[in-house]
Order: C-alpha cells, then structure tokens, then sequence
C-alpha cells in the first residue's frame, strides 16, 4: 500500500508567495483605514488639519510655555499684568501654582502637624484595597472586613481626634482631595446594603413596604441632586430636636447617601427583574427561607449581572462629590477655586491650570474605575456565551 | 379565593402556635410595623419642625410669595426688576431652567449622535477621535466643565473695548455674547404664516407620494418641491409685505455695547457644558443601539438590493432608534437635573433663584417643596412624552 505510486499527490511543498502589493503594509492600512472613499478622505483631511492646529498649541501652553516652578503670581503674570514678570502676549499653564499649593489640594485646610493622620488613613486604605481588588490575593472575606467595618472606624477616630490623646480637628478644616475620597468611600459604602434593601422592598409583595420603597426612589431619583444636598445641609437641622445639632459633614454625607441609595437600588433591581423565574421556585423547592433564598441563589447572580452599572453608578458618584462645593465645603474642586481668589496668585491663566489639574485627578479616578469593571466584567463572564 | 381557603382547612389540624410562620399573617405584621415606624419618624420629624419653626419666628405657608423680591436677576425672559414678587422671580428662573435645557437637549444630541456614529466610522483617525472625546468628558464632573468654559475660557476674554466682532455684527467680550435683535415690523406674520402654509405642503405631498408608491409603486419627488416650497413661501411673503424684519444691531460705544441683545456668561458657560457633557453620554447610547441591530438585518437589507442609504434609513436606523430611545429619556431628564448647577456661577434658574430666596426669606421648607414639585413633574411630563413616543417607535408585534 505505501509503495503505491499517486503521480497527482505533490511531494515537494512550493514556498509562499509574497501577498499581492498593496493588501499589506502601511500603505494597505491608510488605503483601507483614512483614505477608503472620498467621503473618508475628505474627513481624514479636515481632522488632520484640525489637529495639526490644535496640537501644538496645546502642547505649548500645558507643557512648553508653562511655568513649572515659582512662588508667587508674578512667575504667571505678564508684564503689563501689574508686576508680572513674564513677556508681552505670553500664556501658558502655571504648574508652580499646583505645586505651591498642592498639599492644600490633598488636605484642605487640616493642621499641617496633624496631616500624617490622613496620610495614615489614606495609605491604610489603599493597602487594603488593592488586594481586594487582585483577584488572586487570599482571605478576600477578612479584607473586606477591615475595609468596610474596621477602616471606617479607626479612620473616624484618627481624622476626628479628641481621643487617646489626639487633637480634635473640626470637619470645617478638612477639604480637598481627602474629603472628595470620603464622601465617596462612604457614599459607596453605604449606598451598597441600602440599595440592595430598597431594590429588595421594590419588589416584595407587602403593598406597605413596596409602596414607601418606589416613592423614596422615584421622588429621590426624580430631582436634581443639589436639592437634596441643600434638604440635607437646611432642613435636617429643622427636623431635628431643640439642642440637637449635625455636623455640616455629616449633613452632606447623610444627603449624598440617600441620593446614591435610590440610584443604586434602580440599578440592583434591574439585576433581580434579569434573573429566571427558575431560580426563585428552585430555591422554594429546596425549602430555603427568603433571606437564604435572596442571600445565596438570587443577589449573587443579579449583582453579577449589574456590575458595569454598579461601576457606573460609582462613577457618577465619584463626579457628584463635586457638588458639595456648593453648599460650603471645600472638596477637591472647591479648595482648588477658593484658591483662585487668592490674590497672591491670581493671574489669567491660574484658573484654568487649577481646573485642568481638577480635571485630570478626576479623570484619572473616574477612567480607572471603568477600566477595572470592564476587567472583572470579563472575568465574571462565566459562561452562557455561545 | 378558592386556594387559600383550601390552604387554610389544611392547616387547621396544626397547632395554634404556627399562626407566626404563615408567611400571609407575618407579612402582614411586618407592614404594620413599618407603618407604625414611617409614622412615628413623620410625626417626630413633624413636631420637631414646628417648635423649631415657632422658636425661630418664622411663619410657615406660601404667603411670602407675594412680597418684593429686591434683588434683581442677570438674565430674564419676561420683565423682571427687584421691585416685583417672589413668585415672579421663581418664575424667571423656572424660564431659564427651561431655556437652558432646551438648547442644551437639542445640541448635546446632535453632537451626541455624530460622535456616536464617528466612533463606528470606518475612517480610524475618526474613530479615535470620537472616543477620546467620550472618554475625556465621561470621566469629567459637569460642575469642572462649567467652570472650565466660565472661569478658564469666557473670563479671560477681552473686555467691552477690546471685543472680539464676529460675523454679522455680534461681538464677544467678557460680559458675553451680544448679537443683533431682530425687530418683527407689523405684518411679519405673513411670513411665519407662509412658512407654516409651506411646511403643511410639504407633509401633504409626502403623504401623497407615499400613497402613490403605496398604489403603483412609484412615488413623486419630494425633497426638491419641499425644499423650493419652504424657501420660496416666506422670501415670497417678506417681499409683499416690505420686509418688515430689521436688525437692531449692538453698537460699541466708550464704555459698553448698546443696542442689540445679550447673553451672559453664565448662560453660555452653562449651556456649552451641559451640551458637551451630555452628548458624551448620548454618543456612547447612539453606539450601543446600532451596534445592538444584527448584522443579518444589514446584510438582508443589501441581499434585497436596497441601496447603502436605504439600508440605513429604512432598516438600521428605526431598530437602533428603539434601543436608543429609552436611555436617551434619562439622559435628557439628567440634563434637566445638571442644570440646577447654574447655581456655582450664578445663572439664575430655578435653584438659583431659589437660593437667593431662601437666604433671603428664610422659608427653607417652602423652597425646597417648590424644587421639589417643579422638577418632579419635568421628570414626570418628560417621561410620559418619551414613553408616548416610545410606543409608537416600538415594533409591531403580532
């Protein structure tokens, strides 16, 4: 059989061929990808002279103009700017107005012997986020301890003082990129078991319980979050007994909880309203009681499926601490504006170096936030995929 | 009725003792006793209001509406000066809640869409640049975009000597952007009127050309007749009439621009934000429902020989506007929300004004209840239009 002669069976393989010019290379890819049709080319065109345009310039006033070191206005003022010592027409980013003030961005206005306690707080809090946040890192349910239950605790005794011989630090002096931090850290942390609760009582058959839940949430969800700050910051004080006072934190904090709660709790119950009917008889059937029933058939597979817009609803958390600047507290944004009424270093173009640094740091947060759900999104994606 | 009563003769061999498990008598006791905790926390918060209200002296009600105002607002629609009412003022600045919402709706979702489309564009280059822009204000708060334009653009422009003029004698400045007015002379309705006439015109031959097409399969032109109608009916109209619309031009004098009409700062700051951060939001939706539309539908649609912009315009686009529609709702009401962010740089819409009354005043509860209503039943009307409209978007099923 193997000596049997097949003439037509090639023996000897011929080597590849080169493709045919222009599907491959550099040439290929602008053909298909900028130049395919007219239409293209012509939109090609206007972007890259758009671009060609505005490139530069903005290179130039962020980092080739601009000033990086200095101590006070006259380093970002020109000449005619009363005592600026910068050329006629000059304008570029004043990077040493960030850098003179960049621990009042971090801090507010916290006593500067004091700030290690923030500091302490905040590199406890990052040291036991990021393992939470590696998968492969062990003891995931004690981490979580620490971080949601322990944390919170230590970090109100280290920041408040006035006990173990601590100095008191009124919450009037915190600001900055700490208090942005905190508001969202308990916004989060609180919108979360709430959400979860009200999605919960949304959906129960008890008309009394289903009744309060949808009116909190639509009447919550139904207007602007700045009415609900200042509900927080004017009328809790009304609400409360003679002698009885809030702290002005405290206020915004119970106020931007109750706003994310509702949120959260429209996006928890999407999750639940995804999940089979199956699942739910299948619990019954294994004889498991509602709590049971929610606690280890239903929310987990429903928050797995809502995880992008938990993320999302995070986000737009993380932005929303930009409005309590405007019932008086001094977040990130806040302190970064009190800063420009600073005569020492007003200037045309400090506030527009201040906001480009505001925004970058909330970029920065924001764009992570996102990038790391759609990482676990992939991650989670068991199955069902065909 | 029958099934319960079945369940319940079951029971009655039980002992008495498992009333507490039926989970019909528990629900029950559960709801009472939330009741009975929401009304104790009403009543506490009640009686607490009012000894703090009667300690403090203020007299609670709406009748404070009705006393002068005394401070006066940058930006009006209707007359407005600081000797008229509290109410009126509220008003005002529910107008320019609407204004600004409105303008923003409209070009956060022309700008929303083209960059929605741009990042499925085959163009790369394009491509790119569309998701850099969505990624750069997605993960930007609106209140930063707001003072961007207010604070890092529109304050340092020149001011009133040195501004800026534009094209058809508008002029930019730090105090804003003043273009010419225009001055509706008597008989300027005929041409609103012949506008409307054409525009009726136009909706008719369409019916017309569909009904044909309908009967032969062949339909009439519309688009040129349309566009001839629409152009010629009012030029026509304005003729007869002796062109009864003039400008009033805005006029650089020593000190300040006269003549013409303003807009502040604050408006444009507000607007341009909100416009560009929503269409950020509203791009990435336009994504998602095309893409949502199976590739099959396309590929059908080419399969019957329909052309490029058929297939877009009769299969893609009217499957993809189903998915869009609802998210876009939100988006518009977050809009409507974000706005009340006039408030970091005084432009005066509802919470702003508010605000200055409340201070003002002193009726915390009134305000925030007025807030309240007005933007609850936006969100309501808006949601109830969209709904309406999204009924009739929705696929006829069988």
């Amino acid at each position: 059989m193997a000596s049997t002669q097949t003439s037509y069976v090639r023996t000897q393989m011929i080597a590849a061929e080169p493709p045919p010019p222009g599907v491959t290379g550099v040439a290929h890819w602008l053909k298909t990808n900028l130049f395919a049709t007219t239409k293209d080319t012509i939109l090609t065109v206007i972007a890259l002279l758009l671009l060609a345009w505005y490139v530069p310039q903005m290179l130039n006033w962020l980092f080739f103009d601009a000033q990086w070191t200095g101590t006070d206005r006259t380093f970002c003022a020109t000449v005619v700017q009363s005592g600026g010592s910068q050329p006629e027409g000059w304008s570029g980013a004043c990077w040493a107005f960030i850098g003179s003030r960049f621990d009042q961005f971090i801090f507010g206005r916290y006593p500067i012997d004091e700030r290690w306690r923030p500091t302490l707080v905040g590199i406890s809090f990052v040291a036991l986020l990021v393992p939470l946040l590696i998968p492969k890192v062990p003891y995931k349910g004690w981490n979580a301890i620490l971080l949601f239950a322990v944390l919170p605790i230590v970090s109100f005794f280290l920041l408040v003082g006035g006990v173990f011989g601590l100095r008191h630090v009124e919450t009037s002096l915190w600001g900055g990129l700490m208090v942005t931090l905190i508001l969202s850290f308990v916004g989060m942390a609180v919108s979360f078991p709430l959400g979860i609760l009200l999605a919960l009582g949304r959906r129960s058959p008890m008309p009394v319980i289903k009744t309060l839940c949808v009116t909190f949430i639509e009447i919550v969800r139904g207007v602007p979050l700045i009415t609900v700050l200042f509900m927080a910051s004017v009328m809790l004080p009304l609400f409360m007994p003679q002698g009885v006072t809030v702290d002005r934190f405290l206020r915004a904090l119970i106020g931007f909880s109750i706003f994310a709660s509702a949120y959260m709790a429209e996006v928890i119950r999407g999750g639940l309203q995804a999940i089979p009917k199956g699942q739910y008889e299948g619990a019954d059937s294994l004889g498991f009681s509602y709590w049971q029933k929610t606690g280890l058939i239903v929310l987990p597979q429903a928050i797995k499926i809502v995880i992008p817009g938990i993320v999302n609803t995070f986000i737009g958390m993380f932005k929303d601490t930009s409005l309590v600047s405007i019932i008086g507290m001094f977040d990130l944004l806040g302190i970064i504006r009190q800063n420009f009424a600073d005569v020492s270093w007003a200037s045309p173009v400090t506030p527009l170096t201040g906001l480009i640094f505001a925004g970058f740091v909330f970029w920065i947060f924001c764009f992570g936030m996102s990038r790391y759900s759609m990482f676990v999104e992939r991650r989670l994606d068991t199955g069902h995929k065909r | 009725m029958a099934a319960p009563a079945s369940m319940a003769s079951g029971r009655t061999e039980r002992p008495p003792s498992s009333l507490l498990n039926d989970p019909k008598i528990r629900g029950i006791i559960y709801q009472v006793v939330t009741a009975l905790v929401f009304i104790a926390l009403i009543y506490f918060i009640w009686t607490n209001t009012l000894e703090n209200l009667r300690r403090a002296n203020i007299a609670s009600g709406f009748g404070f509406l009705s006393g002068r105002a005394g401070f006066d607002l940058g930006q009006s629609l209707i007359a407005f000066s600081s000797d008229s009412t509290y109410a009126r003022a509220l008003y005002v600045g529910f107008l320019n809640t609407l204004l600004v919402a409105f303008t923003g709706i409209i070009t956060a979702t022309v700008l929303g869409f083209i960059i929605g489309i741009g990042r499925l564009s085959k163009n790369w280059l394009i491509a790119k640049l569309s998701t850099a822009y969505v990624e750069i204000f997605r993960n930007i708060p609106p209140l930063l975009v707001i003072f961007f334009w207010y604070s890092g653009v529109l304050a340092v422009l020149p001011g009133v000597r040195e501004s800026i003029a534009l094209p058809f004698g508008s002029y930019l400045n730090n105090r804003g952007f003043a273009f010419p007015k225009p001055v509706f002379a008597e008989g300027f309705w005929l041409v609103l009127a012949a506008l409307l006439a054409a525009i009726v015109l136009s909706l008719v031959l369409r019916r017309y050309s569909l009904n044909r097409r309908m009967a032969t399969g062949r339909g009439v032109p519309i688009l040129w007749p349309s566009i001839a109608m629409i152009v010629a009916f009012p030029v026509i109209a304005y003729v007869i009439m002796g062109a009864p619309l003039s400008f009033d031009y805005p006029v650089a004098g020593t000190f300040n621009l006269t003549g013409g009409s303003v807009v502040g700062p604050e408006f444009i700051s507000l607007y341009l934000a909100l416009s560009f951060y929503t269409a950020s939001f509203i791009a990435e939706i336009v994504r998602g429902g095309i893409r949502a539309v199976p590739r099959g539908q396309s590929e059908a649609a080419e399969a019957l020989g329909l052309r490029q912009g058929y297939t877009t315009r009769f299969v893609v686009v009217p499957q993809a506007m189903r998915i869009i529609i609802p998210p876009l709702t939100s988006q518009y009401l977050n809009l409507t929300k974000n706005s009340t962010l006039a408030i970091a740089i005084g432009y005066a819409d509802l919470v702003s004004v508010g605000g200055t009354i409340l201070n003002q005043s002193g009726h915390p509860i009134e305000i925030v209840a007025i807030w309240m209503v007005v933007y609850l039943s936006i969100s309501l009307l808006t949601s109830l239009f969209m709904n309406w409209f999204n009924s009739r978007m929705a696929l006829v099923e069988r």
